[in-house]
């Protein structure tokens, strides 16, 4: 059993080392932060993925340069999701939004904060169609208010349900 | 609390449905399902109808919402398997291998080889299992009984090989964060090898059953046609996706647990209607068969576990001499690990597109959020641009044609 004994102090140096298992390629956006100084917050690059935190006032203009960019060329809409950042954090809320580009095979991740007093972002769903129901559901979990959105009722809850089960401070059991 | 917009009530409601518009217009709301078989699930679609031509489909949805990303957050970070597994309940090898790998790559471990190649083999063999239940369904929904009889033999056998190795038919938790449940037994590959044997004979049969079949291909061929461009901006993945000429799979773009070693094709089809999606499912179900034969062949020996201090449970004999093990092993056992402080996105390609699992962790020993991007939800968003102005009787093709599960786009 003794050389079993020296086998973890082994192998946590072999983890260290090796670093995360990075898979997905991510966009290389150096140029943005220039261009997009005013309404770009933060560049966030961590296991191999790069976060935007982005204003939420520059928000379209941006998505429609990362959608038309040759160089970049976001064709498809990924994801929107929320986080709730917690229940008396501030701001409250994350809109994220995942895109990818199937010509350049890169990925973005771009984040919205909100407060919880101002829960409200415009809508994308004019510029990726798919945002339809994934901002409704965003609406449905989160209450999180989107502008000018065709559509937004909830989708997964009940029409007349009241509350937002994804925020935090929602039960998760009943008394 | 936050300034909401009231709760709309949808235009078309249940009390108006099946009646005549007054002014004379010949339109019918009728309401499909949520009880009807071929929904394939609890799916409601509300279809305007103009005699039978479909005007308009709207589906509805959120009869099997459980909140599953809600109780995710309250599990811990290796009990969060048993969930993910319940979500696409026919493809849950992927769902969980999805989940296991992101968590993974949020802890900086890779899994061992002989693992990598594990877990390869038993999402190819629920891609299988997940394409007969569909090619069953969805050809019985067009009006042939008795395929779905032979889909489910060969299914069978599938869940029976699950069973041995991990207890489970359907809902089999056998991928973890680090490794496996356990390693494969004996039983395993001799039943996996016989079943590789005579697959291919099952698929000659069902291209003679079904894909030969004159009333077959005049119910498909032409019906439920979606654009390239159309169905990237309603985002289309997977194989009803690669139906509309796009060749995008991710096991090939942004490969994983070892994709970018093995031999397989994309299979693409130009078309975009029902029988194109249908021939790049029948190919992709060759593709998967041979990626298991690669499997078998390449299938090391080797520990399971990674070697990961937080992930694998320290010897039993270790134990009994040293109290720093043992309070280790309570440690793990009780409140089990803490995952850094960060956020991931992993995508993967699930049978049916993609699959992406967004987690953000705040280093405890919980998830603070699991997002699931589940595939069928946006493949379902698609519905009613594919169905409007064909029969209502193709409406139910179509709803076949992208292989939608219900657990999955509820959650």
């Amino acid at each position: 059993m003794a050389e079993a004994s020296n086998q973890p102090h082994e192998s946590l140096q072999s983890v260290v080392l090796r670093g995360p298992n990075q898979t997905s390629r991510y966009a290389d956006i150096t140029a943005l932060s220039s261009r997009f100084a005013g309404s770009i917050n933060e560049i966030i690059e961590s296991l191999g993925e790069i976060t935007v935190i982005v204003k939420r006032e520059g928000l379209l203009e941006l998505l429609i340069y990362l959608r038309d960019e040759p160089s970049l060329y976001f064709n498809f809409l990924s994801d929107v999701s929320g986080v709730d950042l917690g229940e008396f954090a501030t701001p409250r809320f994350a809109v994220a939004y995942h895109l990818y580009s199937l010509k350049h095979n890169h990925r973005l991740r771009l984040k919205v904060l909100l407060e919880e007093n101002d829960a409200q972002v415009p809508t994308v769903s004019g510029i990726w169609k798919s945002a339809n129901w994934m901002e409704r559901e965003v609406y449905d979990l989160f209450g999180v208010d989107f502008i000018n959105h065709p559509d937004l009722r909830r989708i997964l809850m009940p029409a007349d349900y009241e509350g937002f089960p994804l925020r935090k401070d929602f039960p998760v059991r009943g008394y | 609390m936050v300034s909401t917009k009231e709760i709309e009530v949808p235009t078309t409601s249940v009390k108006t449905l099946g009646k005549r518009d007054p002014l004379g217009d010949q339109r019918m709301t009728i309401s499909l399902g949520p009880q009807h078989p071929s929904t394939h699930g609890v799916l409601r679609v509300e279809v305007e109808l103009d005699g039978e031509v479909v005007v308009a489909a709207r589906p509805d949805i959120g009869y099997l919402h459980t909140g599953m990303e809600k109780t995710m957050e309250t599990q811990k970070w290796q009990q969060v398997v048993t969930i993910t597994c319940r979500m696409d309940y026919l493809n849950s090898m992927g769902n969980d291998l999805g989940y296991v790998l992101a968590v993974e790559k949020l802890l900086g471990v890779e899994a061992t080889p002989r693992t990598q190649i594990l877990r390869v083999m038993l999402t190819e063999l629920n891609r299988l299992a997940s394409h007969l239940v569909w090619w069953g369904t969805h050809v019985m929904d067009i009006g042939a009984m008795s395929p779905f009889f032979y889909a489910f033999v060969q299914r069978e056998k599938i869940l029976d090989m699950f069973e041995c190795v991990s207890g489970a038919r359907l809902h089999q938790s056998y991928f973890r964060i680090g490794g496996l449940m356990a390693d494969i037994p004996d039983t395993f590959l001799p039943l996996l090898k016989d079943f590789v044997a005579q697959f291919p004979d099952f698929l000659k049969m069902a291209g003679k059953l079904v894909t030969g079949n004159k009333i077959f291909q005049s119910r498909t061929k032409g019906i439920g046609v979606i654009s390239a461009e159309d169905a990237l901006q309603w985002g289309l993945t997977g194989p009803s996706l690669r139906g509309s000429g796009v060749a995008w799979d991710i096991r090939k773009t942004e490969p994983y647990s070892g994709y970018e070693t093995y031999d397989f094709e994309v299979p693409i089809e130009k078309d975009g209607d029902i029988w194109a999606r249908y021939l790049v499912r029948m190919r992709e179900m060759v593709e998967s068969l041979s990626i298991i034969q690669q499997t078998i062949d390449r299938l090391p020996e080797g520990p399971i576990q990674s070697d990961h201090p937080k992930l694998k449970l320290p010897e039993r004999d270790l134990m009994k001499e040293h109290i720093d093990v043992m309070i280790h092993h309570f440690l793990l056992a009780s409140e089990g690990f803490t995952v850094p402080i960060g956020e991931v996105y992993f995508p993967i390609e699930s049978a049916r597109g993609e699959l992406g699992y967004y987690i953000v962790s705040d280093g405890t020993e919980r998830p603070w959020r699991v997002r699931v991007k589940a595939p069928s939800f946006l493949n379902l968003q698609a519905l009613p641009k594919m169905s409007e102005g064909y029969l209502l009787a193709d409406l139910i093709g179509i709803i076949g044609s992208i292989d939608i599960v219900l657990g999955d786009i509820d959650r």
